[in-house]
């Protein structure tokens, strides 16, 4: 078991300078040239692009860049912001609180109500109300967080004024969360695709438990229904949601993207998006690496959890 | 046969000979188009029969006759703005869906859009499954080193959200539209990479592989005549879904502002502009080209789980 983990820690620190070489490789694909000019501005003169070469190191050749890049990374050196003009790392010391506040409750308000749903769907399967949420997943699947967010902020935001359109540019965490209202539009809309993809599986999860021989053999003994399904079916059909968990983490921080865009919510998405606009190469660095960290810890954990919910999995390292 | 065999059909006794004939007649209620019991035709029966994947179809074809036929029908200049237009003008006076604040007809500008955002995500992801086809296929024919290169690229491609890459590519790029179908096919690729290399792992041991093996037939022969073809059923799934998914990310790009460039324009670029004008409450910016990119995906989505149900039954007639 130890060196299952090993072996999987030493794959994902491998992922991580993979992930790494790749942002570097797309960031110099472009001329020195438009960078330069996209980071001092369009009339910078030759002269100023110069030094500006000379005080990154742009004029090195690459395997030189990415070495020290490798380097800084590894002492967790993010270097400095040029569109921000701060230390990288105090952004992001900043930002991913509230990215993390934002992605936490969207997650465990995607799985509060969609495990129910799942189950719901399964007691009355085939009926109206199954065939009615179905489409209602179908539907919020399909539909994309900008699509959805805006809706949200035009009906209830707009026209009845419940919530706030946009977020409160708060600088730190304790100011973001003075105004909870603020946050229930974001939550919602970065939920919506979770929960519809968590609860298409949590139905067809239980349905396969519930078809099982051993809910049968429960039956025959007398059991009560209400007990097969929520002690019985239920922990067995939990464990593929687990899984799902951590696999679902990069397309929910991926979702968070856009869902912060909407709500210019001051988080990790956002300083990304803004990043690449202006072509800021120790941001968008550090921004890939954490997210990759946050999927490759994911799928990990997701595996770990997994191997302690069914002890019939085994974990031999390959 | 089987009647006339043992004698005793459903009636429990002995048929006379004019029952049995009255068996053998087809009798209208039985007469289906699709007769026969082929693997292929159970599966286009099975397709057929699955209501919501006809409707998905014919959503698709509905809309692409509304983007493409559409225009030919309804006249609206779209590429040259005339400042005498009324801009952002509710539905009325002979604009049937308003206008949009640079004074195109906003009906036009949904077929318009449609026509970009359709062809884009149909051949996105004709691309996608063709590249993913390939470097599955032989990374799960040879196995070993290029197995091992191979996957660990798509992992630490797919460690990294696919839409960080995608603005990367975009922001540095200017995609136009054609440009932009190799960018997202760039992108997209890993999912059925992944999904082919599985079933090309599945069919090398398959008794027809290794007899064309020993009869001394190449191993590009291999792969292109049997191991594709029979795995033609879980690329052609895949590959709807995909094209949902490319859908949806040609929208999110757009919604970013790093898609398609006006005068081009899609469906995300249009939720775009509708989305600087949600607080003005100018509902008619908003809801269209929503509902268009929900329809769309929602129809891809169904016609992928009623293809993934033939195949289903295909396979259970092996």
């Amino acid at each position: 078991m130890v060196k299952y983990l090993l072996s999987r820690i030493a794959q994902a620190i491998a992922v991580l300078f993979g992930v790494s070489l790749v942002v570097f490789l797309l960031f110099h694909l472009q001329s020195p040239q438009a960078l330069a000019q996209s980071v001092i501005g369009d009339r910078a003169t030759p002269a100023q692009i110069q030094s500006f070469f000379q005080q990154e190191g742009f004029g090195r050749p690459l395997w030189d860049q990415y070495y020290l890049e490798v380097d800084h990374l590894v002492h967790l050196d993010f270097g400095h912001s040029w569109t921000f003009n701060e230390p990288v790392s105090t952004l992001i010391a900043q930002k991913l609180p509230k990215t993390l506040v934002l992605v936490g409750c969207a997650t465990v308000l995607a799985l509060v109500v969609a495990i129910p749903l799942g189950i719901f769907q399964t007691v009355r399967r085939n009926r109206p109300a199954d065939y009615a949420l179905t489409t209602l997943s179908f539907v919020f699947y399909a539909m994309p967080s900008f699509v959805l967010g805006n809706l949200l902020i035009l009906y209830l935001a707009v026209a009845h004024h419940l919530f706030p359109p946009l977020v409160p540019a708060a600088p730190s965490i304790g100011q973001l969360l003075s105004d909870p209202r603020a946050l229930v539009l974001p939550v919602v809309t970065l939920s919506a695709i979770t929960m519809a993809s968590f609860s298409r599986y949590m139905r067809s999860s239980m349905m396969d438990a519930m078809a099982a021989d051993f809910v049968r053999t429960a039956r025959a003994k007398g059991i009560r229904k209400r007990r097969i399904l929520f002690v019985h079916a239920f922990r067995n059909a939990i464990l593929p949601i687990i899984t799902l968990i951590g696999l679902a983490m990069p397309s929910i921080v991926g979702g968070a993207v856009i869902t912060e865009t909407v709500f210019n919510f001051p988080g990790m998405g956002l300083l990304t998006f803004e990043a690449i606009q202006r072509n800021d190469l120790s941001v968008i660095v550090a921004v890939t690496v954490v997210f990759a960290v946050a999927a490759v810890a994911g799928s990990l954990i997701a595996d770990l959890l997994y191997s302690v919910a069914d002890p019939r999995i085994r974990y031999v390292s390959d | 046969m089987n009647a006339a065999d043992d004698g005793a059909g459903a009636a429990g006794r002995a048929l006379r000979p004019d029952e049995i004939r009255q068996m053998w007649q087809t009798r209208p209620e039985n007469d289906v188009e699709l007769s026969g019991t082929g693997a292929t035709r159970l599966a286009a029966r099975s397709f057929t029969e699955h209501r919501l994947a006809l409707a998905g179809l014919v959503i698709i074809v509905l809309m692409l006759l509304f983007c493409f036929v559409g225009p030919l029908i309804y006249h609206t200049n779209q590429l040259i703005t005339n400042l005498n237009n009324p801009i952002t003008q509710p539905p009325g006076h002979g604009h049937l869906l308003g206008t949009d604040p640079n004074g195109f007809d906003e009906l036009g500008r949904l077929m318009f859009g449609g026509q970009s955002s359709l062809e884009v995500g149909i051949t996105a992801a004709i691309v996608a499954t063709a590249i993913g086809v390939i470097v599955g296929s032989v990374a799960g024919f040879f196995g070993g080193v290029v197995d091992a290169v191979l996957m660990r690229v798509v992992d630490t491609l797919l460690a990294i959200p696919l839409l960080l890459l995608l603005i990367v590519l975009s922001v540095q790029f200017n995609p136009g539209k054609y440009a932009m179908i190799l960018v997202i096919g760039c992108v997209a690729w890993l999912v059925p990479a992944r999904l082919v290399r599985g079933e090309t792992l599945t069919l090398r041991t398959r008794e027809y592989v290794q007899a064309v093996r020993v009869m001394g037939g190449g191993s590009r022969k291999i792969i292109l005549r049997h191991i594709i073809p029979n795995a033609i059923g879980t690329i052609a799934v895949n590959a709807t879904f995909q094209v949902a998914d490319a859908i949806l990310l040609l929208a999110a790009l757009g919604y970013l502002g790093v898609g398609i460039q006006p005068p081009q324009t899609d469906w995300g670029s249009m939720l775009s502009v509708g989305a600087s004008y949600v607080e003005a409450g100018a509902w008619w910016l908003i809801w269209p080209p929503a509902v268009c990119i929900v329809i769309v995906v929602v129809a891809f989505n169904f016609v992928g789980d009623g293809l993934r149900d033939a195949l289903e039954v295909r396979l259970q007639r092996r």
